[in-house]
């Protein structure tokens, strides 16, 4: 490389300055890459904290693993449209694609182990326009913030009693979630149950007013309480086996979805708070369940339920958990693609 | 044309430099999004594609300027090997501009993601959700981006090396204000 003898004189110092030069860069890079911040919470740490001990379920979703796939459609009565200039919520019938699912990292769990049930769904609009959202049973998420979420699943994952007291004391907020977790009742049956989205978002009007909302979705058929035990007799599958028959014999499923407007100072970025009582609420339309594909082969399979995959007229608010979970549940898909041989397809996949 | 050989066009400086900056801000964003689950991982996510989409663009643009201005020669005494080196890592800039932003459409098409820029543009998908598409795409878009910012580092020194070292006019062919006085290295 050296020139026969003719570098300037200040040759190395001009080296060293380009050494200086690629170092700085490197390591800025690589602090940008979280390589020098081992704290930080990553999707891959949120992951590997979510693994059962026997491992990850290859070829599955990383978390609510087990579930099964309906198609049906969201029946928009129109009175979303003072809320949000989303063209999902004007009068009309748009094609929906969704799964019923368990709170568990287990594609194989009984049915009666699985406390939290959840719903995830994608509505299209008739110009393809997409929104997607994951909803589960409780009223009111277990944390306040995604690294406590984090640290709620190291801490269960303990087998030192400790860890969970330890946790709950700084968590506090979870035992509003440790008692509904007890005292609720369980319900016989996926339609049973209200699926509530508990992120906040904002609703944009089509005069720009905007507005901060959480929706649930809450079901026509009556609850049947249920105790574990009993649900636990019926079998370890029975929930997907139930949802079947019962949309073979009572034909559609349907549930309600109502938004509730945040009042004045409500806690619109903690998902554990409820909101108070008598928040103005609009039922914006209907979800009709039509039909039941197991998972292996169906619709909802290759959907990732992003809860940031929203229309216009919808977007994120100061919630954290939004951001959070769009950014694991990539890394979820991600790897699940990655490993799909490890949960073939029955039939060769389309082309 | 004369000055084609002294030096690149304004237009060719001006974009050099432009997309050298949104590169490099594309190459740390990209680490920097994939390694967070804070809020700020949507606004990231959101000028990742935005501007991708940009800089596809603007290297077909830059494509067709070179083409149609070419390039400076490299001074008669660069050693044969540096030369070659010269040529390669060139041609991998040229390629990995233009293929990584066609990997991070072709990803998220795969995967079904609707891509929507800012100002709410969407880019209709051309391939269809694939499994094994997704995860050859993912995997070429990652890995290259780090190779990208290695030949970026690569770039980077060879150009301090011209300016400082070799003093060869080398660095002034593409400097966007300020041009020293030629001076050759055999002075």
């Amino acid at each position: 490389m050296k020139q026969s003898g003719n570098l300037p004189r200040s040759g190395f110092g001009s080296l060293v300055l380009i050494a200086a030069v690629l170092g700085g860069g490197a390591a800025a890079f690589a602090y940008t890459a979280g390589w020098l911040s081992p704290g930080r919470l990553t999707p891959e740490r949120m992951i590997a904290a979510l693994a059962p001990p026997g491992g990850a379920p290859l070829g599955h979703r990383r978390n609510h693993a087990k579930g099964i796939c309906f198609t049906g459609a969201f029946e928009a009565n129109g009175n979303g449209a003072e809320l949000s200039r989303a063209r999902i919520f004007e009068r009309g019938k748009y094609l929906a694609v969704g799964r019923f699912n368990l709170g568990t990292t287990d594609p194989n769990a009984v049915d009666a182990t699985a406390r939290v049930r959840g719903l995830g769904l994608q509505i299209t609009a008739a110009d393809g326009e997409e929104w997607r959202m994951a909803l589960i049973n409780p009223p009111f998420f277990a944390v306040s913030t995604p690294q406590a979420f984090h640290d709620l699943l190291i801490a269960s994952g303990q087998k030192d009693p400790e860890a969970m007291k330890a946790f709950i004391q700084s968590n506090p907020e979870f035992a509003a979630f440790a008692a509904w977790a007890k005292t609720a009742p369980w319900t016989e049956s996926y339609a049973q149950d209200a699926y509530h989205g508990l992120n906040s978002f904002i609703f944009t009007d089509a005069r720009g007013g905007e507005r901060t909302v959480r929706w649930s979705l809450l079901p026509a058929a009556p609850a049947v309480p249920i105790s574990q035990a009993e649900l636990e007799r019926r079998g370890p599958d029975f929930l997907e086996q139930e949802i079947t028959e019962r949309i073979r014999t009572d034909g559609p499923q349907r549930w309600t979805m109502v938004t509730t407007v945040a009042g004045p100072g409500d806690p619109t970025a903690d998902p554990s708070k409820a909101w108070p009582e008598g928040r103005r609420t609009v039922q914006v339309g209907t979800l009709v369940v039509q039909r039941i594909e197991q998972e292996r082969d169906g619709p909802c399979r290759d959907i990732n339920f992003d809860p940031t995959v929203l229309p216009k007229g919808i977007r994120v608010s100061d919630d954290p958990f939004p951001a959070a979970r769009s950014s694991v549940y990539r890394k979820s898909y991600d790897l699940r693609a990655a490993e799909a041989g490890s949960y073939p397809r029955t039939e060769v996949a389309k082309p | 044309m004369s000055n084609a050989h002294h030096r690149f066009a304004p237009i060719q400086r001006f974009l050099h430099w432009l997309m050298a900056a949104c590169i490099i801000a594309m190459l740390f964003i990209g680490v920097g999004m994939v390694s967070t689950v804070a809020p700020t991982y949507l606004p990231l996510i959101l000028i990742h594609k935005t501007l991708g989409v940009t800089l596809l663009v603007l290297v077909l643009i830059r494509l067709a300027l070179r083409l149609h201005y070419g390039a400076p020669p490299l001074p008669e005494d660069l050693p044969p090997a540096i030369r070659l080196g010269a040529r390669l890592s060139h041609l991998a800039l040229y390629g990995l501009m233009i293929v990584m932003p066609l990997l991070g459409l072709g990803m998220l098409w795969a995967a079904a993601y609707p891509v929507v820029l800012y100002g709410g543009i969407e880019i209709p998908a051309v391939l269809p959700q694939s499994d094994r598409a997704h995860t050859l795409l993912w995997s070429a878009h990652f890995y290259l981006g780090f190779a990208f910012f290695a030949i970026v580092l690569l770039h980077l020194a060879a150009a301090l090396f011209h300016a400082l070292v070799r003093r060869d006019g080398v660095f002034g062919t593409m400097a966007l204000f300020t041009l020293r006085n030629r001076t050759t290295p055999s002075e």
